[in-house]
């Protein structure tokens, strides 16, 4: 990846996260966060944070958040059913399935937002594919479990870390 | 008050039950998934203790104990990886 | 009116993480036990993350780091112990119809 504002955005981020851990901005907090952000972004040159490839696309940004957070409610409420049932209606596989996202930031992503979605979760990451433990698995065809599962999200990350 | 006892309890629950998984495994990596979860319900137990005391240092204490299991998973998962 | 708001949501939370703890004792595998208690324990430790923060106003900034961490983490560490389970061979329930990350390792080797 060539940011060249990589380091200023690891910085900022970790500056960012210090601030909001003392919940001040009095000056002797500031500074020990400037030196420690300053020292961080140091001897970690290559860090990612979540600025890193981020595109500012507000629409898909907010498309993205309303999207996961439908998502990981009706995940929830699934997985309230089956687990308050008498017995236990699991159904399970383990599928393949493939994205275009290139970005490592919008990979993770993607991934973190897999395990939080209805009966899915993210096992190994290899190159393009993702195997996902499924708990009542529909399909086992990759190209069928990549519309089901990956293409929600993919559709704002991919504008949003493309 | 009479909130606070409820979602106290019920996150006294959540910990009860994922103890008893840990207690049981079969698996080290069970035990481990147990612990996990474990630590999530005590760090949301940990702000319900915020609230019931009135003392905000507890969301540090929560925050810190986060940082710290998370840790501690990925480095289990990472040990157990080798095969058991 | 704002109290009883916040009492409701923390309330609503910690259902999901007595759910959470629920799913992880009675799920019959390593990773549908990741699942349940996953899904669950991050919605539960979100709502009462909000449910505080309305009860707590002047905590919100905090609180809102907390949820935030766990947010990005909790899905990281499931996944990464997910991965160790099938590394290190744990069996999956009998029911599991379909292993295409076992059928591929097999097919490198």
């Amino acid at each position: 990846m060539s940011d060249r504002l990589a380091p200023a955005k690891l910085f900022a981020t970790t500056f960012l996260f210090w601030i909001l851990l003392n919940g001040s901005l009095a000056p002797d907090v500031a500074v020990v966060g400037l030196i420690v952000a300053a020292a961080i972004t140091y001897f970690l040159p290559n860090g990612l944070s979540f600025l890193s490839g981020y595109k500012a696309k507000p629409l898909a940004t907010l498309g993205y958040i309303a999207f996961f957070f439908k998502e990981l409610i009706k995940a929830n409420l699934s997985m309230a059913h089956l687990v308050l049932m008498p017995t236990i209606a699991v159904k399970p596989a383990f599928v393949k399935v493939r994205t275009k996202l290139t970005h490592p930031v919008g990979r993770l992503l993607l991934a973190n937002s897999i395990t939080l979605t209805p009966g899915t979760l993210s096992v190994e990451i290899e190159g393009e594919h993702i195997y996902v433990h499924w708990v009542v698995a529909e399909t086992t065809d990759p190209e069928a479990a990549t519309r089901k599962i990956v293409a929600g999200f993919e559709k704002y990350l991919e504008v949003i870390y493309g | 008050m009479a909130e606070l006892w409820l979602a106290g309890l019920l996150a006294a629950l959540g910990i009860a039950l994922s103890a008893a998984r840990f207690a049981i495994g079969p698996r080290a990596v069970d035990r481990v998934v147990a612990f996990d979860a474990l630590t999530i319900i005590s760090v949301a137990g940990l702000v319900i203790i915020a609230l019931a005391t009135g003392r905000a240092i507890y969301l540090d204490v929560a925050l810190v104990y986060a940082l710290l299991s998370f840790l501690g998973v990925i480095v289990a998962a990472r040990y157990l990886e080798g095969g058991e | 009116m704002q109290s009883l708001l916040g009492a409701i949501v923390l309330t609503a939370g910690a259902v999901f993480l007595a759910l959470g703890g629920l799913g992880v004792w009675r799920m019959p595998d390593t990773w549908t036990r990741i699942q349940a208690g996953t899904k669950a324990t991050t919605l539960g430790m979100i709502l009462s993350m909000a449910g505080a923060a309305i009860l707590m106003p002047g905590w919100t900034i905090k609180l809102v780091l907390i949820a935030l961490f766990l947010m990005f983490t909790n899905p990281l560490s499931s996944q990464v112990l997910a991965r160790a389970a099938h590394r290190a061979g744990v069996k999956p329930d009998p029911r599991t119809r379909f292993d295409a990350l076992a059928a591929d390792e097999e097919a490198k080797r």
